[in-house]
C-alpha cells in the first residue's frame, strides 16, 4: 500500500517535474534581474551590456545552485528530498496559488479546501448512498414491478448523461429560468461574515441536487442487484417459507447479507468524494479541491500539485483497509479463509 | 461468468428489444457520421475555430424552427447567393446588374443587411444598391463610386449601417410617413410607408455596376439579411453555426469511444490472460501492476497529461486506453484461471504445445463474449471522459468535439444566460451515443451473465 502511494508520487514529479524545473529557473532568473536592476549602485558600475549581463548569468548560476536547481529534477538527490518533505507532511510554498486568507502555504491551502468539498461532495455522497439503498432494496422486493423497472431505467439513463452537462442544465433551469438559486456556487459574502454558513448552504443547493439526481440512479441498481442475488439464496426462501414477513426479511436479513460489497463501495466513494469532482465544481464554480488540482494543473504549481494528489491518494488507501477491515466485520468468512 | 459461442449470442441478440434499440440508434450515429463526412467539407472543420470564417453568421441566434412554435415569428438569418445577373451594354456605359429576390414574412425587422460582393473592373464604376419593396416602392439605398483600379479585384462590404446608405434614405423621407432620422436603415427599408411597422412580401434587392469598360463584372456576392433565428440548431457567440459542430462530433466521438474501448479491452485482455495463465510470480508481480495503476486517480492524471504531454486527440486516446485495461485485466485473468484448469488445455499442454498457441487458440476464444460486451460498456466511459477533458478546455484545438463546444458555452456563460439551443443538443448528443452503447453491453452482458437474467 506504502508502494502504491509512492508510486503515485513518484509518477506525479515525473510528470511535472520538467516543467517545473522551466519555471522555476525562469522565476530565479527574473527575481535576480530585477534586484540587479533596481539596485543602482551595482547597475551603475558596469562598463557596457556584455559586462552586465555576464554578472547577471553569473548570479543566476549562483541563485539556482543554491536552491538545488542545476541539478535535472531526476536526480536522486532532488526526488528523495521532495519525497521526505512530503512524507513529513511539509509540502513547502505554492508557487502561485495562496489560499483564500492569502497563505501560500500548501497546506493552509488544502486545510481551507477540503472542508468545502467535504460539505458538498461527502454530503451528497451520503444522500445518495441512503436513498440508493433503500430503492434498491425495495426494487429488489418487486423485481419486474413498475419500481424495479423505473429504478433500472433511470440507473441506465443518467449514467449515461455526464454530471457536468446536467448541471448546466440545471444552471439554465433555476438559475435562468426560475432565478431560484444562484449559478455560481462560490457565496458572495466573506467567510468572516456571519451570515456566511447560511449563504454556503443556499449556493450548495443547486451542486446538491445536481450530484444526488446523477448519482443515486445507480448506486439503486447496483443495490437491487446484489440483494437479488441474495433473495435467491436458501436461507432467504426457507425463512419465507416459516412465514417471516416480507419486510423484515429483506431489511433485517438479506440486506445485511449484501452489506458486505455495499460497505465496500461505500468506503471507497466516500473517500473518491473527497477529490472532489473536477468537472462539476469547475461548472458550478465550487472552491472545493477538484476546483484547486484543476488550477493547479492549469498554472503547473507544483507542490500544490504534490500536495493534493497526495492527500487524495492517501484517503483512497486509508478508505481500501477501511473497507477491508468492515469486509471482514461483516463477513465473518472471509477471516478464515 | 459462462462462455457461451457466437452464434448463440447472435440468435439471442436478436430477440433482446434494448439491445436492437442500441443498434438502432448506433446506426442512425453512423449515417449522421456519414452524412458529415459527404456534406460538410474538411475545410470547414479547419475553420472551427477561426472567426474570421464565420461573418456571416449571426451571433447566438435560434434555431429557425423555434418559429413554428411561436406567434411572433422571429426573422430568420438568410444568406443569399443565388443571384439573377445581366449585363447591358451601350456604347459609353456597361451596366453589370444583380437581383436578389426574398421573401420576407417575419414579425420583427431584420438586425441589418450587408451586401458582400468581389468585382473586377477597370477605372472606378458606380456602384448602386436600390430595393423594390412589395408596395411597389423603390428606394434608393447607395450610389457611390468603387476606388481606381486599373483591371483588378476588389472586394468589400456594404454594411446597411453605412452613413451614405442612411442619407439617401433621409433624403427619400417624403416616402414614408413617419420621421426617419433616430431609425436605423432596415427598419425604414422593411417597413410600411404610412407608419412603422413590418412590411411583409417579396423584396428585391436591386445591385447596378455602371462603368465604361465592357469587362466590369461582379465575380462573387451575397446579400446577408441580418436575423435573429438560424439553421438547425442556431450558431453560438462566435457566430459559428452549430449544426456543423454537432454533425462533426459524431464520428469524431464515435472514433474516440470505440478505439479506447477496443484498445483497453484488447490490452486488458492480454495481460489478464497471460498473467493468469503463467500463474505463480508472473502472475503476483502482474497483478500488484494491475493494482498500482488502479490506484492511480485517472481524471487528475489525464489533466496532467495533457497539460504536460500533448492534447492531441490521438495521444489522448492512448492516454484514455492506460486507465482503461485495469478493470478488464482483472475479470479475464479470473476467468482464464477457471478455463487454465480445464482438460483441454491441461492435454495440449502436455502434448507440448506453446503456451502463446494455448492462449490464443484455447483461452482468448473463449473470452471473446466477455470482450464484446466489455468494449460495448467501455465506450461510454471513455466519450464522456473525452467530454470532460474538452470540457475542461484541454481538447484538441484543431478538431470541433462535443466537449469543445460545451467548454465554449460554459466559458461564454451560455446556462446562465438561457442559451438553451448552445448547451442542451451536445450533452443530449453524448448521452444518446452513451445510452446506444450501455443498450447494447446490457444487452451482451444478460447473454453471457445468465444470472442477470431474472
Amino acid at each position: 500500500m506504502f508502494g502504491v502511494l509512492m508510486a503515485t508520487l513518484l509518477l506525479t514529479i515525473a510528470l511535472v517535474g520538467s516543467n517545473m524545473d522551466v519555471i522555476l529557473k525562469q522565476g530565479v532568473a527574473f527575481q535576480v534581474r530585477s534586484e540587479i536592476t533596481q539596485n543602482a549602485a551595482i547597475a551603475g558600475s558596469f562598463v557596457n551590456a556584455d559586462e552586465f549581463e555576464k554578472f547577471v548569468q553569473e548570479q543566476i548560476d549562483q541563485r539556482s545552485k543554491a536552491l538545488g536547481l542545476d541539478s535535472p529534477w531526476y536526480s536522486p538527490q532532488r526526488i528523495g528530498l521532495t519525497m521526505y518533505k512530503i512524507l513529513i507532511l511539509d509540502f513547502g510554498r505554492a508557487t502561485f496559488l495562496t489560499s483564500d486568507s492569502g497563505s501560500s502555504d500548501v497546506k493552509d491551502i488544502l486545510l481551507e479546501k477540503i472542508p468545502k468539498t467535504v460539505l458538498l461532495f461527502t454530503t451528497a455522497t451520503i444522500i445518495i448512498s441512503i436513498i440508493g439503498i433503500f430503492l434498491g432494496a425495495l426494487a429488489s422486493s418487486k423485481i419486474n414491478s413498475k419500481i424495479d423497472r423505473v429504478t433500472s431505467t433511470f440507473a441506465v439513463v443518467s449514467s449515461s448523461f455526464p454530471v457536468w452537462w446536467i448541471g448546466m442544465i440545471m444552471i439554465f433551469v433555476f438559475a435562468f429560468v426560475y432565478h431560484l438559486f444562484p449559478a455560481r456556487a462560490t457565496p458572495s459574502v466573506l467567510p468572516s461574515d456571519p451570515g456566511y454558513i447560511a449563504a454556503l448552504l443556499y449556493h450548495m443547493t443547486l451542486p446538491l441536487i445536481t450530484i444526488v439526481l446523477i448519482g443515486f440512479g445507480s448506486w439503486a441498481y447496483l443495490v437491487r442487484n446484489f440483494m437479488i442475488g441474495i433473495l435467491q439464496e436458501d436461507f432467504v426462501i426457507a425463512k419465507k417459507t416459516i412465514g417471516i414477513n416480507q419486510k423484515k426479511i429483506i431489511y433485517g436479513h438479506a440486506l445485511k447479507n449484501a452489506a458486505p460489497p455495499i460497505v465496500t463501495i461505500l468506503a471507497l466513494s466516500l473517500s473518491g468524494s473527497l477529490g472532489g469532482a473536477i468537472i462539476t465544481e469547475a461548472v458550478f464554480d465550487w472552491p472545493g479541491m477538484g476546483r484547486l488540482y484543476f488550477e493547479a494543473i492549469s498554472v503547473m504549481d507544483l507542490p500544490v500539485i504534490i500536495g493534493a494528489t497526495y492527500v487524495l491518494t492517501v484517503f483512497f488507501l486509508a478508505s481500501i483497509f477501511v473497507a477491508d477491515l468492515l469486509y471482514g466485520y461483516f463477513d465473518p468468512r472471509v477471516k478464515t479463509s | 461468468m459462462s462462455t457461451v459461442p457466437l452464434n448463440e449470442i447472435g440468435q439471442e441478440f436478436v430477440r433482446n428489444k434494448i439491445g436492437l434499440v442500441g443498434i438502432g440508434i448506433l446506426a442512425t450515429l453512423f449515417i449522421i457520421s456519414a452524412m458529415a463526412a459527404l456534406t460538410i467539407p474538411l475545410e470547414t472543420l479547419k475553420t472551427w475555430n477561426n472567426p474570421e470564417s464565420w461573418l456571416e453568421f449571426p451571433k447566438t441566434a435560434l434555431p429557425a424552427w423555434i418559429n413554428l412554435f411561436l406567434s411572433e415569428k422571429i426573422p430568420e438569418h438568410k444568406i443569399l447567393t443565388n443571384s439573377e445577373d445581366s449585363l447591358q451594354s451601350t456604347e459609353e456605359l456597361t451596366i453589370f446588374s444583380q437581383q436578389f429576390s426574398v421573401v420576407y414574412e417575419f414579425d420583427d425587422f431584420p438586425n441589418d443587411f450587408i451586401y458582400e460582393f468581389t468585382a473586377k473592373y477597370s477605372g472606378s464604376p458606380l456602384l448602386q444598391i436600390s430595393v423594390i419593396r412589395p408596395d411597389g416602392m423603390t428606394v434608393e439605398l447607395l450610389s457611390r463610386s468603387l476606388p481606381y483600379l486599373e483591371s483588378a479585384v476588389h472586394h468589400e462590404r456594404v454594411f446597411s449601417t453605412d452613413n451614405a446608405v442612411k442619407k439617401n434614405l433621409i433624403l427619400q423621407s417624403e416616402k414614408f410617413g413617419f420621421l426617419l432620422n433616430d431609425i436605423s436603415a432596415e427598419q425604414i427599408v422593411f417597413s410600411e410607408s404610412s407608419v412603422q411597422k413590418v412590411l411583409n412580401g417579396k423584396y428585391v434587392f436591386l445591385i447596378r455596376l455602371v462603368g465604361t469598360s465592357s469587362e466590369n463584372e461582379i465575380v462573387e456576392s451575397s446579400l446577408i439579411l441580418g436575423g435573429k433565428v438560424f439553421g438547425f440548431v442556431g450558431t453560438d457567440e462566435l457566430r459559428r453555426d452549430l449544426s456543423v459542430g454537432l454533425l462533426w462530433g459524431t464520428p469524431l466521438a464515435l472514433f474516440i469511444g470505440i478505439a479506447v474501448a477496443i484498445g483497453s479491452v484488447v490490452m486488458g485482455l492480454l495481460y489478464g490472460v497471460y498473467a493468469g495463465f503463467i500463474g505463480k510470480k508472473t502472475d503476483e508481480t502482474m497483478m500488484r501492476f494491475n493494482d498500482v495503476i488502479y490506484a492511480l486517480p485517472a481524471l487528475p492524471f489525464l489533466i496532467i497529461l495533457a497539460v504536460t504531454i500533448s492534447n492531441s486527440i490521438f495521444v489522448m486516446i492512448g492516454f484514455l486506453m492506460i486507465f482503461g485495461w485495469v478493470g478488464v485485466a482483472k475479470v479475464s485473468r479470473s476467468m482464464a484461471l477457471q478455463i487454465k484448469t480445464r482438460q483441454y488445455v491441461e492435454a495440449s499442454k502436455i502434448m507440448g504445445q506453446r503456451s502463446s498457441k494455448i492462449i490464443l487458440k484455447h483461452i482468448l476464444p473463449q473470452l471473446l463474449p466477455y470482450a464484446f460486451a466489455s468494449v460495448a460498456i467501455s465506450v461510454p466511459a471513455a466519450i464522456t471522459t473525452e467530454a470532460g477533458l474538452s470540457f475542461l478546455g484541454l481538447g484538441d484545438p484543431s478538431f470541433p468535439t462535443w466537449g469543445q463546444i460545451l467548454h465554449d458555452a460554459s466559458t461564454h456563460g451560455a446556462a446562465a444566460r438561457g442559451l438553451w439551443w448552445w448547451v442542451i443538443p451536445p450533452g443530449l448528443m453524448i448521452a444518446v451515443t452513451g445510452l446506444a452503447f450501455v443498450f447494447i453491453g446490457n444487452a451482451l452482458d444478460t447473454i453471457v451473465n445468465p444470472r442477470l437474467k431474472r
